[in-house]
């Protein structure tokens, strides 16, 4: 009954334009000389430097000591993304497991004390956090750039909604099979809620790369820089060419930009089925 | 709660220690350091601190590159919101009716969440900017003096377009979900009651969506309160003036740049509380939508 309506295309192609537009310029106009971009303003077909740049911007060291590249700075990224996203369904399933499925006496207090740090994000806190990681002694490390931003307990919520919507007869089953509250958690509930597990960790991995504030704060060692915060950090250093490197530049926001672009194309299914649920 | 439950003593509290650890020390002491800094007045170098009541408060509220702030993020955050959750609708509204591609215009539409909108904002500045920026030419040409390094108005319109455009993606997700959701029944009788189109969109399908875009419309309020963070630091940085610091990124430049301890923590204490405030309110509202 229904027929192919053109406006409703047109309106689409220009909405994909225009989110698409701009990371197009910036990954064509990467690929041309520094000196063509100062003369001719930014490109919208490609060039012949594609290699020279990127190759430059992989692999040759930059910034204020000399000692940092955007290999490196991906590499952080990579154990940031992975470092939030495990730790965060480890500590999320293990702590919604014993809120759902345990009866202790504190439980409601610790379940509100986790559950207010919902309310309050991190960038209200900056200050007073950073005194505690520096106190701790965890800038420029790894530890200290991962574990404040866990402590959020978004994945928690998910997971226990998620354990909560699991029957009771399973666990009845279970224990009159004589598990264990162990091998309950391990050979039941984690395969349950594999794609639960699967969509959050591609959100949080999306989310742990894609911080900015933080590692800002955190990282003042260059050889902790993550690739979205380094991207302002070195730009400074290519400004201050003869011929402002705005090439690299782009090519860092592109490379910045493609793997967490990249996980959400290949696992979109997923990825939009864990944004849906979590509203739940 | 569920009937069957485990009861062992200590393996719930095993169970919950990690978590609890991490918001302990991440969360709740540098929660109560703000909030207790906010009353104390502190020396420049740190050495000494005393007890000032509310006179952070006082200086904070009194101040006028604080009500600039204040307006800005509010102007800031309706237009972003708005902005972003109708281009999102009118995109989801249309991918819903089409049937070829619509998996095709989905990805299309979605990938840019992904973006960091630090990412985002860098490539926004060299789309504005002065030698180089095409966008700037662009606007030159059609007589607008587009100067965001002076101007405040141009300034914040680069901030806004940036984040809208950041923000395009997720809203579709939900709107298009929400629009997914609605039965097949309710949608052809809605088809066979009511032939136009834009009517049927106003009286029956908009209703329908109203808990989704209540729910969007919180997630864009924080957004553009906390997530924009990014394309601020990375576009503006504030200026011209601070007619582009929203009340995020000012705690962060009078705190950690500006050495303003007192003042800083003071704005964060308002801000947990307008957060609590609107925290309060989307409670209020979600139980309203599940009893109906």
């Amino acid at each position: 009954m229904k027929h192919v309506k053109p406006l409703d295309h047109l309106i689409l192609i220009l909405g994909v334009l225009f989110l698409l537009l701009p990371i197009w310029i910036a990954f064509a106009s990467s690929t041309h000389r520094p000196e063509t971009l100062l003369g001719d303003g930014l490109q919208l077909w490609f060039g012949d430097y594609f290699w020279e740049t990127y190759s430059a911007v992989l692999f040759d060291n930059s910034g204020f000591t000399e000692q940092v590249n955007a290999l490196l700075m991906l590499k952080n990224s990579l154990v940031l993304g992975l470092g939030f996203s495990v730790g965060k369904i480890i500590i999320s399933t293990l702590a919604a497991y014993a809120i759902v499925y345990f009866r202790f006496p504190a439980g409601s207090v610790f379940f509100w004390i986790i559950f207010s740090s919902l309310l309050l994000p991190l960038e209200v806190r900056i200050i007073p956090s950073y005194k505690v990681v520096s106190d701790l002694g965890m800038l420029n490390s790894y530890t200290g750039l991962i574990l404040p931003l866990i402590a959020s307990a978004t994945a928690t919520f998910f997971f226990r909604q998620f354990y909560k919507s699991v029957p009771e007869e399973i666990l009845e089953a279970a224990r009159i099979d004589g598990a264990g509250p162990f091998r309950f958690f391990v050979d039941i509930l984690l395969p349950l809620s594999k794609t639960m597990i699967a969509a959050i960790f591609i959100i949080m991995f999306v989310v742990g790369w894609n911080q900015y504030l933080w590692p800002i704060l955190m990282t003042t060692d260059e050889s902790y820089f993550t690739v979205v915060m380094g991207i302002k950090q070195i730009l400074n250093d290519l400004e201050g060419n003869r011929i402002p490197q705005y090439n690299k530049a782009l090519a860092l926001s592109i490379l910045a930009l493609l793997p967490p672009v990249l996980v959400v194309v290949v696992f979109q299914r997923w990825f939009v089925k864990g944004l849906v649920e979590s509203e739940k | 709660m569920k009937r069957q439950q485990f009861d062992y003593i200590s393996l719930p509290y095993l169970l919950i220690a990690p978590q609890l650890a991490i918001i302990m020390i991440f969360f709740v002491w540098p929660a109560a350091q703000a909030i207790y800094q906010s009353f104390m007045l502190e020396d420049p170098f740190g050495l000494s601190s005393q007890f000032a009541g509310f006179d952070n408060f006082r200086e904070v509220l009194s101040s006028a590159h604080y009500a600039t702030s204040a307006v800005f993020t509010l102007v800031f955050s309706a237009l972003v919101a708005f902005l972003s959750m109708a281009i999102a609708l009118l995109l989801a509204v249309k991918a819903d009716g089409i049937i070829h591609g619509q998996s095709a215009y989905k990805i299309m539409l979605t990938w840019v969440y992904a973006v960091a909108p630090a990412v985002a904002g860098m490539i926004g500045t060299f789309l504005f900017d002065r030698s180089i920026g095409s966008l700037n030419h662009l606007l030159n040409a059609t007589g607008w003096p587009f100067n965001p390094q002076l101007d405040v108005f141009d300034a914040s319109f680069t901030v806004i377009l940036v984040s809208v455009w950041k923000q395009v993606s997720v809203n579709f997700i939900y709107f298009l979900a929400g629009l997914q959701s609605i039965p097949r029944a309710v949608r052809e009788a809605a088809l066979i009651d009511c032939r136009n189109g834009f009517r049927r969109f106003w009286t029956v399908t908009l209703p329908l969506l109203a808990p989704t875009g209540f729910f969007v419309l919180v997630i864009n309020i924080t957004y553009a309160f906390f997530d924009t963070f990014g394309v601020i630091d990375t576009m503006t940085r504030g200026a011209p003036g601070g007619g582009t610091a929203t009340l995020v990124y000012k705690v962060y430049q009078d705190g950690f740049l500006g050495a303003d301890l007192g003042g800083s923590s003071a704005q964060s204490v308002i801000l947990m509380i307008l957060v609590l405030a609107l925290t309060v309110v989307q409670f209020r509202v979600l139980e309203k939508r599940i009893h109906y």
